[in-house]
């Protein structure tokens, strides 16, 4: 079963639209336990970065996706991505769950239109097992805010403006997607089943 | 590369696609869960459902049309159509809706937009406008499907929704809008330039060459029609073919 964290922020029913859609059993959730017993975690999110950190906190739920993203696979989702990372800049210097070495920043370059909405096509920067099976895709991103991050945890980037981190990992257990699988059509369901596949391994 | 966005519009009556020419001799046509899913097939970048139910049950079905094309449909989906409060917004996205679109309501209360984007986020709230032209480089806002002149300037609009947190804006030309002579170029160019949002071109696409060409002379991200995809003379697909044919970038 793949928990999917529940927080009160995103469209989380796009990610269990996919996964119902795709026969893998999902649940919609914010307690702890069942964060504990899930095989893997999805941290969905859309909307600010400090307003988000603040709700999982209140709920309990930053120490607990530390202890489980070190024991099974956790793959954050658009802001979900951003927030395994140090720090955001957005409204303001605030903490992230540190699971990934690099900061969140506006995406700043005149002449660009912002947010950078629409589909863009992934270039592979490490072989992933998300990526199984999949050739460098046409993905849909909507965000005004992106990852600064070292060559080590990127995974995949697109060009806008300048490269745009899009799959991030720590090599282990944590992945990160700034686009939106759910929204991705088939190679969108493709990422989503290949990450369910490395449940329980 | 970013790719430019052709989308397929459904204008929604009681739960039955329709399409108006000129906001006028309504007619019904299909299944828009139906609908969806076959644009998704074709390449559909997103799909925007427009409900044109004014009463209050249509707005139920409407809701009830979105989650069921949620469960089958991963593109992006955005509604427009009588939204109005900070609770239409949120049951509109809570039922599968990643944009809303807003228009009328958010010419009468621009505040719409400021809630609406505090709370879920600049990306979800498209601010849809219908403009005509009054003059050379002139044109003004009209709201209630294109019915009431609200003499307000179309590039000061803009800007103000823009600044008050709209993510996107999506243009129709009253002028252009069901004509099918092509996009409404000097109109397009202006709102283009005028913001840092993605504009997408709404209203007279008649032919192939129309997107493309909207695509090669403004900047505008997306590409919105209804009827020209609606009765089959066109595909998603032959358009992103003939665009990409040209040198833009399609998906």
């Amino acid at each position: 079963m793949i928990a999917i964290v529940d927080y009160g922020a995103g469209n989380i029913f796009s990610v269990k639209n996919a996964l119902d859609y795709l026969g893998i059993e999902s649940r919609l959730t914010s307690d702890p336990a069942e964060l504990e017993a899930a095989e893997s975690i999805i941290l969905p999110g859309v909307g600010a970065f400090p307003a988000a950190m603040e709700m999982l906190e209140k709920r309990g739920l930053t120490g607990i996706l530390k202890e489980q993203a070190k024991k099974k696979p956790l793959l954050g989702i658009c802001l979900g991505m951003q927030m395994l990372f140090e720090k955001s800049f957005e409204f303001g210097e605030c903490e992230g769950l540190g699971l990934i070495k690099g900061y969140v920043d506006k995406m700043e370059e005149p002449g660009l239109v912002i947010p950078h909405m629409g589909w863009n096509k992934l270039v592979y920067n490490h072989e992933s097992p998300l990526f199984k099976g999949l050739e460098e895709s046409y993905v849909y991103f909507v965000h005004s805010y992106k990852a600064f991050c070292e060559d080590e945890p990127l995974y995949a980037y697109c060009e806008y403006g300048h490269t745009v981190p899009a799959l991030v990992g720590d090599g282990k257990y944590v992945w990160g997607c700034q686009f939106h699988p759910e929204k991705s059509g088939e190679a969108g369901l493709t990422i989503l089943r290949n990450f369910a596949a490395l449940t329980g391994r | 590369m970013l790719a430019k966005r052709i989308i397929p519009c459904l204008d929604v009556r009681d739960g039955k696609v329709v399409k108006g020419v000129n906001f006028e001799g309504i007619k019904e046509v299909g299944d828009p869960v139906e609908c969806a899913y076959e644009y998704n097939l074709q390449g559909a970048d997103e799909i925007v459902f427009y409900d044109i139910t004014a009463s209050h049950e249509g707005r139920g079905v409407m809701l009830d049309v979105v989650r069921n094309t949620a469960r089958k449909v991963f593109v992006p989906l955005t509604v427009g159509g009588g939204i109005a409060t900070v609770d239409d917004i949120r049951e509109t996205l809570r039922a599968g809706a990643d944009k809303v679109s807003v228009n009328s309501q958010a010419v009468k209360n621009p505040q719409l937009i400021k809630e609406g984007a505090d709370i879920f986020g600049s990306q979800c709230i498209c601010l849809g406008v219908d403009a005509k032209t009054i003059g050379p480089n002139k044109w003004t806002v009209y709201i209630n499907g294109g019915r009431i002149d609200m003499g307000l300037d179309l590039i000061e609009w803009v800007k103000r929704a823009e600044q008050l947190g709209a993510g996107e804006i999506c243009l129709n030309s009253i002028d252009t809008d069901g004509v099918r002579g092509g996009f409404d170029l000097p109109m397009l160019k202006a709102v283009v330039d005028a913001v840092k949002i993605p504009v997408i071109a709404s209203g007279g696409a008649g032919k192939l060459g129309d997107f493309a060409e909207a695509f090669l002379k403004t900047d505008c991200s997306a590409a919105l029609a209804a009827s020209l995809f609606h009765f089959g003379e066109l595909t998603v697909g032959q358009v992103k073919e003939d665009c990409r044919a040209k040198g833009i970038n399609v998906r």
